[in-house]
């Protein structure tokens, strides 16, 4: 293994204090935890948005804090959910009366221990509700799982419930428009070659040299199924094919797309999968309204890239339009 | 000198700590294999933070809880934390406990559990091992048995449970996606479960 960190153990503590220095206008560290905060946090008088979540997805989820979209993040052990008590200190050094709302992947580990900070802010009678993002159409038989994971489509989730908790909307009516999205987001992802956790030091999984896995996990969860590799555009047709099967995107429908890189893969082939999204979406007589390009929700070193649609209404649109300044996402 | 309620959670920590990389290797075949290293990062925790000398048995098993809840993280630290802090409510102020403690502490935990996982018996998880233990217990004690004879009934009704396990498809946890690819495996919390069941039996078997 090759990686550029100073010891296993010291890496998501150095990474947060890192992504701090970087961007100390906007986000700062609460002293003694691994929760990352709004600098000035708890002198705005709203709904706060809390995510989080295992490390290895930056920049998901502390550099979407800011204004426009999270109040905090809490960061976990590298794909290890972070602990009831970690949530439960984000909670505190950001709600200010207004009450908090909990935005989760859909991860058995994820779900349990938001909901156990949750109960412990209940305790103390702060308002706490939240929601849980499932949007990956990859997992199938979803009655039988533990569900849909959540993955890059949770971005459009921190974009538009903070927009609307902008407004200074009441934590029910930030929720409804949280879970408004979540009904019209779907993802699907793939990857070229596995990525490697610092702590386990090998690759999470094997791929040959000439083989891809189609609808691979954020933390590289088995796929629908392995294949050879072929051209960028094949793949995006059955990314997206999948993606409109669900029958939630229709002729003259509006939507938002994001074409997200898992860590490993360049701007360049991101640029080319994208094009072949638009010629699928143009040739359905479906309007692009917004594209987002880059890496948004990453999986350490994976790569690999992941497609999702997000279907707009005018509240939708407004509040995804509306401005945005954080570190890693940005709406002028 | 050690209270009895620690020296035996001490007893657990050690089997579980013994025990890491077997439960480790168990969470690689059908999850992703930290189970043995999360829980064995919480119950070192847990052998530092817990007060050695207090008597009171629920608030040793709470302090055990809050320990594991913060220390363990994925799936496995807000179960078993639950199951802690529920025993933990069951055992509040007493400082000893009778075979109908017993009943009423496995009762409350298996409560937590359902209720934290939204999980029942029969979806490859640590209900599959606790529940048959708890059942037999029960059994046991309506029987008259004494307190060693009941953890011997829920230690041999909950390895049966986790040999269950290998037969049946996940439908909760990370597991679940593998679906019919996780029969054959035992599921790594009811291994660990397990284990927790037979170190308390053997604890109280060597008083």
């Amino acid at each position: 293994m090759k990686k550029l960190i100073n010891g296993v153990d010291n890496v998501v503590d150095e990474m947060l204090n890192g992504m701090t220095a970087a961007f100390p206008e906007y986000i700062e560290r609460v002293p003694g935890t691994d929760v990352v905060a709004r600098t000035g946090a708890k002198k705005t008088d709203k709904v706060v948005l809390i995510s989080g979540g295992g490390s290895g997805h930056e920049p998901a989820h502390g550099g979407y804090v800011g204004k426009g979209m999270l109040d905090a993040a809490v960061a976990g052990a590298v794909f290890t959910s972070p602990t009831p008590d970690q949530v439960y200190e984000a909670i505190k050094a950001t709600e200010c009366g207004k009450g908090a709302l909990l935005i989760i992947k859909n991860y058995t580990g994820d779900v349990m221990n938001f909901e156990m900070a949750a109960d412990m802010a209940a305790d103390e009678d702060i308002t706490v509700d939240k929601v849980v993002v499932a949007d990956d159409v990859a997992v199938e038989n979803s009655t039988w799982t533990t569900g849909r994971r959540g993955i890059a489509g949770t971005v459009f989730v921190h974009k538009i419930a903070g927009a609307c908790a902008e407004t200074g909307a009441d934590l029910p009516e930030v929720k409804r428009v949280a879970e408004k999205v979540i009904a019209n987001v779907r993802s699907m992802g793939m990857a070229v070659a596995p990525c490697t956790v610092p702590a386990v030091g090998k690759p999470g999984f094997d791929l040959a040299e000439d083989e891809v896995e189609i609808g691979i996990g954020i933390h590289g969860e088995p796929g629908t199924h392995r294949e050879k590799i072929s051209p960028v555009n094949d793949i995006v047709d059955h990314l997206v094919g999948k993606i409109l099967d669900e029958g939630i995107y229709a002729e003259g429908d509006e939507v938002a797309v994001m074409v997200n890189g898992m860590g490993g893969t360049p701007l360049s082939e991101l640029f080319i999968a994208n094009l072949r999204v638009k010629e699928i979406l143009d040739g359905k007589g479906i309007k692009i309204a917004k594209t987002v390009v880059g890496n948004y929700m990453t999986s350490l070193d994976m790569e690999g890239f992941s497609v999702t649609l997000l279907k707009l209404d005018d509240e939708l649109k407004g509040y995804l339009n509306a401005p945005a300044d954080t570190p890693a996402y940005k709406e002028v | 000198m050690a209270s009895k309620v620690y020296e035996c959670i001490s007893k657990i920590a050690d089997i579980i700590i013994e025990n890491k990389d077997f439960l480790t290797e168990l969470d690689r075949e059908i999850g992703d294999a930290d189970h043995g290293i999360n829980m064995a990062r919480g119950y070192t925790e847990a052998l530092g933070q817990l007060p050695q000398d207090e008597s009171d048995i629920g608030a040793v098993l709470k302090k055990a809880g809050m320990v594991l809840l913060s220390k363990v993280g994925g799936a496995s630290g807000p179960l078993y934390g639950t199951a802690y802090m529920k025993a933990a409510k069951a055992a509040a102020g007493k400082t000893e406990l009778t075979v109908q403690d017993g009943k009423d502490i496995l009762d409350a935990i298996i409560g937590g559990i359902k209720q934290r996982g939204k999980a029942e018996r029969g979806e490859k998880t640590m209900l599959d091992a606790i529940i048959p233990g708890y059942e037999a217990y029960c059994a046991a004690a309506d029987a008259g048995k004494d307190l060693a004879e009941c953890l011997d009934a829920m230690c041999a009704a909950a390895a049966e449970g986790v040999e269950y396990t290998k037969t049946i498809i996940a439908t909760k946890g990370r597991a679940s996606y593998l679906g019919e690819r996780s029969i054959g495996h035992q599921d790594p919390g009811a291994t660990s479960s397990l284990l927790t069941m037979e170190a308390i039996r053997d604890w109280v078997r060597a008083l």
